[in-house]
């Protein structure tokens, strides 16, 4: 694909026109409050704004020797690993079992996919309403085995219901990415390791799952980024980052210290590491992709 | 399917079927919930079989006459407000990105490629990592509590301005040359070419950021604080923050389905450019 065209529109000022609204919007809302954040991240203020201080790095030593800060980090990397590793298990099982059906398959695929539909906030709810110590109706079925479920007051069980529900709602976005990359893998191959003799088992661990891993490694950093930074609605209505911090994860605390605890030097050191989280992770998934097209 | 194994083919519909059982029951249980009366739900276990009070919790919660501890703002407004936002991120971000990517493609200036990275690198600078300043610079713009404030800071895009780019320069040459033998100008060519061969991908993108600008959650937690600017989602939020015993379940579970079906609805009627948009915008 060409990567320029060869006859173009001449004209000084449309251009200038026609990029306008975009530029103005990325200028006024991405990129100055991005330097802003960067500015506020080595200054000091007062609840008030009164007075500005240059701090240097201080805010952010602040924040290596918080140990709030540093438990937030483990949460955040127990939160997301679970959330990537159970959702993309779960997804690539259906996935591969809804490849192998030849009737029925738009059937299943359309009651798999609905929850991508569902608002973060209203899976939080949803889940919540479920696991509720009083009225949950799963939570009664837990009793009756003899767990004694209460994630109010048990940090275990908060983040098994964060999780669940962020694995929830991510499952069916996995499952049509698994789905694709399924049926892109040549029959021809397959079909040859049959006659071959191989089973089912093998064939999936021998051939079909090495094809599927840059749809694998794919989904690992999208999962990432999700659980990193999308699920923040999930967790404020499902445990509001309690009991006490167990599910505060980073987004969750830059929240919390800006808006709430009005530490806007420290929320805002939050947030260039934060920022910096996203690079690596951008990066990463564009390395990925680069890789994929020279295949 | 390559060899027949009746046995593996029970279990891969067992397999199947458990799945949707897993993944339908939560939806399934809100719907129950939302036909029930509050006394019923708080019975151990609540009922599982839908109950005989679906119109009047839905009106209960369409209007905002229940008798619930927490907030009680009509889901009727809420919804309106959903739809105006949900339909200003999905057009807005449709459209800029259509202009941007045309005159990036169609046209030479100074600064091009410096205006696509840009574009481009505000994949890297979502919400949550800017979101003190950002808030701050909505407020002194006097946009807090309104719909441009709402919607204007998400419009940006730089997945549809990418995708949009990609697909122009696959347009064939010829249709320009064509397009300027006949006089047309820039917008004429715009308007009657490249518009209608994009229909396509607008409708895949349409998709995708309806629900996006639908679930937001995080931006209008920070910009509205008027009971009569909250989106659904905001508005469930803060029916269950009156605690745990008081609440009344069948009133939120109601305004949960009620929340879930436009953009549930578009996923299923327009399945088909909902799995585009989501393989293309990744891309």
């Amino acid at each position: 694909m060409a990567v320029e065209k060869r006859v173009v529109f001449k004209s000084k000022w449309l251009p200038w026109v026609l990029v306008a609204p975009q530029v103005f919007i990325i200028g006024a809302f991405f990129f100055w409050p991005a330097a802003q954040a960067l500015l506020q991240s080595v200054q000091q203020s007062d609840a008030f704004g009164t007075s500005i201080e240059w701090v240097g790095l201080e805010n952010f030593r602040n924040l290596w020797n918080d140990e709030t800060y540093l438990a937030s980090f483990y949460t955040t990397a127990i939160f997301s690993v679970s959330v990537a590793v159970i959702g993309i298990s779960l997804s690539l099982l259906l996935a591969v079992y809804a490849d192998r059906v030849a009737k029925g398959a738009l059937f299943y695929k359309t009651l798999l996919i609905w929850p991508y539909a569902v608002a973060p906030a209203v899976a939080g709810v949803l889940w919540l309403f479920m696991f509720a110590p009083s009225v949950g109706v799963v939570a009664y079925g837990l009793r009756a085995i003899g767990i004694d479920w209460n994630h109010l007051l048990n940090s275990t069980h908060a983040m098994t219901l964060v999780v669940m529900a962020a694995v929830w709602k991510q499952i069916s976005y996995n499952f049509l990415f698994f789905l694709a990359g399924l049926q892109s893998i040549p029959r021809s191959l397959i079909e040859a390791a049959a006659i071959d003799g191989a089973g089912p088992w093998r064939r999936f661990w021998t051939i079909v799952f090495p094809l599927l891993s840059p749809t694998t490694f794919f989904l690992l950093v999208i999962n990432v980024v999700y659980a990193f930074f999308d699920t923040f609605a999930i967790i404020d209505s499902a445990t509001q980052g309690g009991p006490g911090k167990d599910t505060a994860i980073l987004v969750y605390k830059v929240y919390y210290d800006g808006f709430k605890a009005m530490d806007l030097g420290g929320s805002a050191a939050q947030s260039v590491v934060l920022m910096v989280i996203v690079i690596a992770l951008t990066v990463v998934q564009f390395r990925f992709v680069e890789k994929k097209v020279t295949y | 399917m390559v060899e027949r194994r009746p046995l593996l083919t029970a279990l891969t519909h067992t397999v199947l079927i458990l799945g949707v059982v897993v993944i339908a029951f939560p939806l399934y249980l809100t719907f129950v919930a939302s036909t029930h009366t509050t006394p019923d739900l708080m019975q151990s276990p609540m009922p599982l079989l839908p109950g005989s009070h679906f119109l009047q919790n839905y009106l209960d919660a369409w209007n905002g006459t229940g008798a619930g501890a927490g907030s009680k703002a009509p889901v009727a407004r809420m919804m309106m407000v959903s739809l105006i936002t949900a339909l200003i991120i999905a057009l807005g971000k449709i459209a800029i990105s259509l202009l941007s990517a045309f005159a990036i493609v169609y046209f030479r200036f100074p600064f091009r490629n410096f205006v696509f990275w840009a574009i481009f690198i505000t994949l890297m600078l979502p919400v949550e990592v800017r979101i003190g300043p950002t808030y701050k610079v909505v407020a002194d713009f006097g946009m807090l509590d309104t719909y441009a404030g709402l919607t204007v800071p998400l419009i940006a895009s730089a997945t549809a301005t990418f995708l949009f780019r990609q697909f122009f320069l696959t347009v064939p040459e010829e249709l320009v040359e064509a397009a300027r033998i006949d006089g047309a100008g820039p917008m004429r060519f715009f308007k009657d070419v490249l518009l209608p061969l994009s229909m396509t991908s607008i409708a895949a993108l349409f998709v995708i950021q309806f629900i996006y600008g639908w679930n937001q959650y995080l931006w209008p937690l920070l910009v509205t604080t008027n009971e009569s600017m909250y989106p659904v989602v905001i508005g469930i939020k803060r029916m269950i923050s009156g605690g745990d015993s008081e609440m009344q379940w069948n009133v939120v579970m109601a305004t949960a389905m009620m929340a879930m079906i436009p953009p549930a609805t578009i996923v299923i009627l327009m399945q088909k450019w909902f799995v585009k948009g989501l393989v293309d915008t990744e891309k």
